[in-house]
């Protein structure tokens, strides 16, 4: 451990650490445009420049080893006045257009000028100008301010896995950009923004709509998918402007996917604002009092049997602590938190991420198994891809199921069972890598869950973590993949059928035939509607999508913007977000909206606030006892063997910038798919 | 201290290249006959460790430009491998304005440094070396290529080199015509196929350098000087020069003389001698000269009451505020419009800055657009310093060495050609003003 001093104070900083972050670690801020924690160090703007004793020069500290005895100062003149130049230098060809720049109140530069730079401009030649690049349907570029610090270029390069981004031409021609006229396809394309120092990437939806003194931050917790970044939702007026991620190191570090940053514009669109009932086959405006006197009339004296709840992939866990017990009031086991039909739902250890996120950085090998990580979990790919680059390449990956393009080495072993099957046989190639490897994990996809066979497919995955030592001591490298945020919240709670109660497609099937005759959904629109034809549906959630097109009477819930909720992670992570701005219109927090049904069937439940629905919570699962840690599971027995079917594995994540009610809604997401989607698909044919 | 070789001519049996004007055969025949690859085996026998101490006993430094001790460099190597095996790689990318060295010994004496190769490979752990050479230099690369092939075919290198028992093997790369990639570690960069970019130091090539492994980059000259040093001992090369600035050394001398040359004398000679004896004198005579640029383009000029006596080395160019940098003498005479001498490097280092670092890539452009008034005087005199202020800006504070070169030529010529940037400006603003 080095010891040094920096500006007279001795600092000790772990080996193989900077000078700037042992300047840091003495409480010296060191100004910097190029250096990023996360990215490889470039050294490139020399704005980091400190003054080191016996070095005939001020050195780069982001580019330094802290090295023992080392005497370094940071508020020197020789420093004052190189960091001084180099800020002249980076102004003479930035254009001084603050006032219009989107960047402006958060610009790394404008702020830094502010120390370093001159009252003045000293340049008298003309200035720079760049040819703006297309990057696509979510980074604006404005190149005439780019300053190289190559951020975006390591980005692209190193976490987002696409090489779309460089740095042509030289001198002061030097352009960074594509190298040819393309957009980013990179679902992680949007950190881009937060990456550049400068105004040169901007975001293009969020383009001269906001400053950033005007907005309210609030933290809150992503639901696009079910990694469960942390995100801060910007707000302005009780309209939602933007959100950024919030570093969480054990999740998301501070990158969030495209869809999580942007999907948002879908909230200002197709938004159930008010109670609808269906009458002469149409569905007519009500008063929320006419909607629940609608529910009273079909539901009062049905048998419960004949009632059935589904809740959606976005819904927080708060409006299904109470969907339960009002099912349970009404005498109802018919309720199910699947829409796919996975077949999960078994002992804890079996439907979570056990190793964790965080987790990956200790693997060494994994087998990915139907699930395309990628589009499904763009996050978590980016933690497979930083363990297979900081591992210079020794962190093994296979996949089996559908071929696609996780961005780092992998090795291709099937489409489906009949590989699962060799692996657990020792057959493949594949079984002697992850019988080598000390800390192996497997990622188990819905697409390998949501068949008829699926409970043999836990069964052969468990079988597979088992034999290769998957689970030992500590270490429990069996992964199960979600896709959907609320997840394995409703399974923590138990939003399953209870004795003698049917699953998703028993009640879709039993609405078909008219067994059931009222189905409850609560967010939920990814099942086929055309099942419910008959059945009396409620529909409650926030978005016209299909759930509200089949209802019989829509009660207009809160986006997740809307509401305070608590989500679990696919790690089985318990995390809360906060209410950035009100629900729209009549619309009301979903879990009200589930007591305040309850009072007009006379089955009031018993708690009148959040913090007492979340009291009910922890009573129905430990999860939600300790938020923000996910609690280990134990490992027991699960999954059915049985005979495997031989097709192949199929993500269910068809187009990531379309999964659920709000993306589908998003102007830019559909932006997205048309850009990307699309080619793909015209590549594919061609 | 006048050491040896002074004041008379270096002596034809004391030069090491024999053949720089080509009058004999460049081919593996003609270079045994004037001693090349002569016991070569023997000098590896001797073993590394006094093949290396002889190197240091040579005194030799660098003769790339920056006059790095070159055995010391090489004591820098690993001994022992970890794994990784080491490379050397010979810089000749010579593309210095000016400098026209190494181009002569690998057209027409290209085994001594195809020999030179071999042995300080061996001495570095080395089983196989680059030569990383300019892309316009079409005629060095094909001569070098001869030689090469020649040695392959003689077993002179490859597998058992010289029946030493060392393996060794010799690559050619041809450069894409970058200034930048003469600097080490961009031509590292270049050399794997990435684009020519210095790389930040620490770590030094010897630690990771050519794909992340120990390597050590020197010049031309440097590494073709080796095989003859070894062959009479440091102490004969450390005979010439004065202390700390031993050898001899291929000077080229362009510009205003009669007779421009590039010629191996030894370090230590003073300027006007080597001007006057090699080169016919300055056109026109001594009192014509104005100013000399004595290390190629990036060191400060001198004008001429320096160049009376300065001593042409390492240490007597330091001292009066220039550098030997690639021994490249750039003689100017009265007739010279020394504004836009300068302004014309400037435009040179513009072009030629990689565009990775701040005060590099922002810099030169300034500093060229304002050099580029100055020619005309169209400024104002407050500008000048504000021009001095920007070389300082830039000097020092850059990856690479280029920010420097960019910035010495412009201090030199505001330090000892003030009085006439002056007058320019005066004249020019009594002209507007009329």
């Amino acid at each position: 451990m080095p010891k040094l001093t920096v500006d007279g104070i001795e600092v000790e900083v772990e080996a193989g650490a900077t000078v700037l972050q042992a300047c840091e670690e003495a409480g010296k801020e060191i100004p910097r445009f190029c250096y990023h924690e996360r990215l490889s160090i470039a050294g490139n703007c020399r704005m980091c420049l400190v003054e080191m004793e016996r070095a005939p020069k001020p050195v780069a500290s982001c580019a330094m080893p802290a090295a023992d005895g080392m005497v370094i100062k940071t508020d020197s003149d020789l420093v004052k006045k190189a960091r001084n130049g180099v800020m002249e230098f980076l102004l003479i060809n930035h254009p001084l257009d603050c006032p219009i720049c989107d960047q402006g109140g958060e610009c790394d530069l404008q702020d830094q000028a502010m120390a370093y730079g001159f009252d003045s401009s000293r340049y008298a030649e003309k200035k720079r100008a760049v040819k703006d690049k297309e990057l696509g349907p979510i980074v604006k570029t404005i190149m005439t301010r780019c300053i190289h610090c190559t951020r975006c270029v390591r980005f692209s390069e190193e976490v987002a896995g696409v090489g779309t981004m460089g740095a042509v031409y030289r001198g002061e021609d030097t352009e960074v950009g594509p190298y040819i006229e393309a957009s980013i396809n990179s679902e992680l394309s949007g950190n881009l923004v937060d990456l550049c120092p400068v105004g040169a990437l901007t975001s293009k939806p969020y383009a001269f709509t906001a400053r950033p003194w005007e907005l309210k931050k609030t933290d809150s917790v992503d639901v696009m998918d079910a990694v469960g970044s942390n995100i801060r939702i910007d707000a302005r007026t009780g309209e939602v402007m933007r959100v950024l991620p919030r570093t969480n190191e054990d999740i998301n570090e501070e990158w969030i996917s495209d869809k999580t940053r942007y999907a948002i514009d879908g909230l200002k669109r197709q938004r159930l604002d008010r109670p609808y009932v269906r009458k002469d086959g149409k569905l007519q405006p009500a008063s929320w009092d006419e909607a629940f006197a609608a529910i009273k009339a079909k539901v009062s004296g049905l048998d419960g049997e004949k009632i059935a709840a589904l809740a959606g992939d976005t819904v927080d866990c708060e409006s299904m602590t109470a969907l339960k017990d009002l099912m349970g009031k009404l005498g109802s086991p018919n309720l199910d938190c699947r829409q796919d039909g996975s077949k999960i739902g078994g002992p804890r250890a079996s439907y979570i991420f056990n190793s964790t996120i965080a987790g990956i950085d200790e693997a060494d090998a994994c087998l990915i198994v139907g699930a395309n990580v990628r589009a499904e979990a763009p996050i978590i790919n980016s933690r497979l891809r930083k363990r297979w680059r900081t591992t210079a390449g020794d962190f093994k990956v296979g996949i089996i199921g559908e071929k696609w393009d996780p961005t780092y080495k992998n090795d291709y072993l099937g489409a489906g069972p009949e590989t699962l099957q060799e692996i657990l046989d020792g057959k493949n190639e594949f079984a002697t890598v992850l019988k080598a490897s000390e800390k192996p994990m497997i990622i188990v996809g819905m697409g390998a869950l949501n068949r008829e066979d699926g409970d043999a497919v836990l069964a052969a995955t468990r079988a597979i973590a088992e034999k290769y030592g998957m689970v030992s001591g500590e270490w429990n490298g069996f992964n199960v993949l979600h896709t959907a945020a609320s997840r394995v919240g409703g399974l923590d709670l138990g939003f399953v059928p209870g004795e003698g109660g049917l699953a998703t497609n028993d009640i879709l099937d039993g609405a078909a035939k008219g067994d059931i005759e009222v189905v409850y959904l609560l967010g939920a629109d990814e099942v086929d509607m055309s099942k419910l034809e008959k059945a009396f549906v409620i529909y409650q959630g926030a978005m016209g999508d299909a759930g509200a097109q089949a209802a019989d009477v829509i009660l207009p819930g809160a986006a997740y913007t809307e509401k305070n909720g608590t989500y679990v992670n696919t790690e089985g992570r318990a995390q809360q977000g906060w209410r950035a701005i009100f629900p729209v219109g009549d619309a009301r927090e979903d879990w009200a909206i589930v007591r305040a049904l309850s009072g007009a069937l006379d089955l009031t439940l018993p708690y009148n606030n959040i913090d007492a629905v979340r009291s009910r919570m922890v009573e129905l699962s430990p999860t939600f006892a300790s938020l923000n840690v996910p609690t280990k599971a134990e490992w027991t027995d699960f999954g059915v063997s049985g005979d495997m079917k031989s097709d192949g594995f199929v993500s269910p994540v068809r187009n990531f910038y379309m999964t659920d009610p709000i993306s589908r809604a998003s102007v830019t997401m559909a932006k997205c798919t048309e850009a990307f989607v699309k080619d793909a698909a015209a590549e594919k044919v061609a | 201290m006048q050491a040896k070789g002074t004041p008379d001519m270096l002596q034809d049996k004391d030069r090491i290249f024999t053949n720089l004007y080509g009058f004999q055969d460049f081919g593996l025949k003609g270079a045994q006959s004037r001693g090349n690859w002569d016991g070569t085996k023997a000098l590896i026998e001797k073993g590394r460790d006094w093949i290396i101490d002889e190197m240091k006993a040579s005194g030799m430094r660098g003769r790339g430009g920056a006059g790095f001790p070159t055995g010391l460099k090489w004591s820098f190597m690993p001994k022992e491998s970890d794994g990784r095996p080491s490379y050397l790689v010979v810089n000749a990318d010579e593309g210095e304005p000016g400098t026209c060295k190494d181009r002569e010994i690998m057209r027409n004496d290209p085994h001594t440094l195809v020999e030179g190769c071999l042995l300080a490979s061996f001495a570095m752990n080395a089983h196989a070396a680059y030569i990383y050479i300019r892309g316009e230099f079409y005629h060095e690369a094909s001569n070098l290529q001869r030689a090469i092939d020649e040695a392959y075919e003689a077993g002179l290198i490859g597998k058992n080199a010289c029946g030493s028992g060392w393996d060794f093997d010799l690559y050619l790369h041809l450069g894409a015509g970058a200034y930048i990639c003469g600097e080490e570690t961009a031509l590292i960069e270049s050399l794997e196929g990435k684009k020519g970019q210095p790389r930040l130091k620490p770590p030094f090539p010897a630690n990771a350098g050519l794909y992340g492994c120990p390597t050590t980059v020197n010049n031309v000259e440097s590494i073709a000087a080796v095989p003859t040093i070894l062959r009479r001992g440091g102490s004969w090369f450390a005979g010439f020069g004065r202390e700390n600035n031993h050898g001899t050394k291929l000077f080229a001398i362009s510009g205003h003389v009669e007779k421009p040359c590039t010629v191996e004398e030894a370090m230590s000679i003073p300027l006007k001698e080597l001007i006057e004896k090699h080169c016919g004198g300055v056109r026109g005579g001594w009192d014509n000269l104005l100013a000399v640029i004595p290390g190629g383009s990036s060191v400060p000029l001198m004008p001429k009451d320096v160049c009376d006596d300065v001593l042409m080395d390492f240490d007597g160019l330091r001292e009066v505020g220039s550098g030997l940098g690639t021994a490249a003498v750039i003689v100017m005479d009265k007739s010279t419009d020394i504004v836009y001498a300068i302004a014309r490097l400037s435009e040179f280092y513009k072009h030629e800055s990689c565009g990775q670092c701040t005060p590099c890539r922002e810099g030169t452009g300034w500093m060229m657009r304002m050099m580029t008034r100055m020619v005309r005087g169209e400024a104002t005199l407050d500008e000048i310093d504000l021009l001095w202020d920007v070389t300082k800006q830039v000097e020092g504070h850059t990856i690479c060495a280029l920010g420097d070169a960019a910035a010495w030529p412009i201090q030199g010529l505001i330090r000892h050609f003030r009085p006439e940037m002056e007058r320019r400006i005066k004249e020019y603003r009594a002209r507007i003003a009329a």
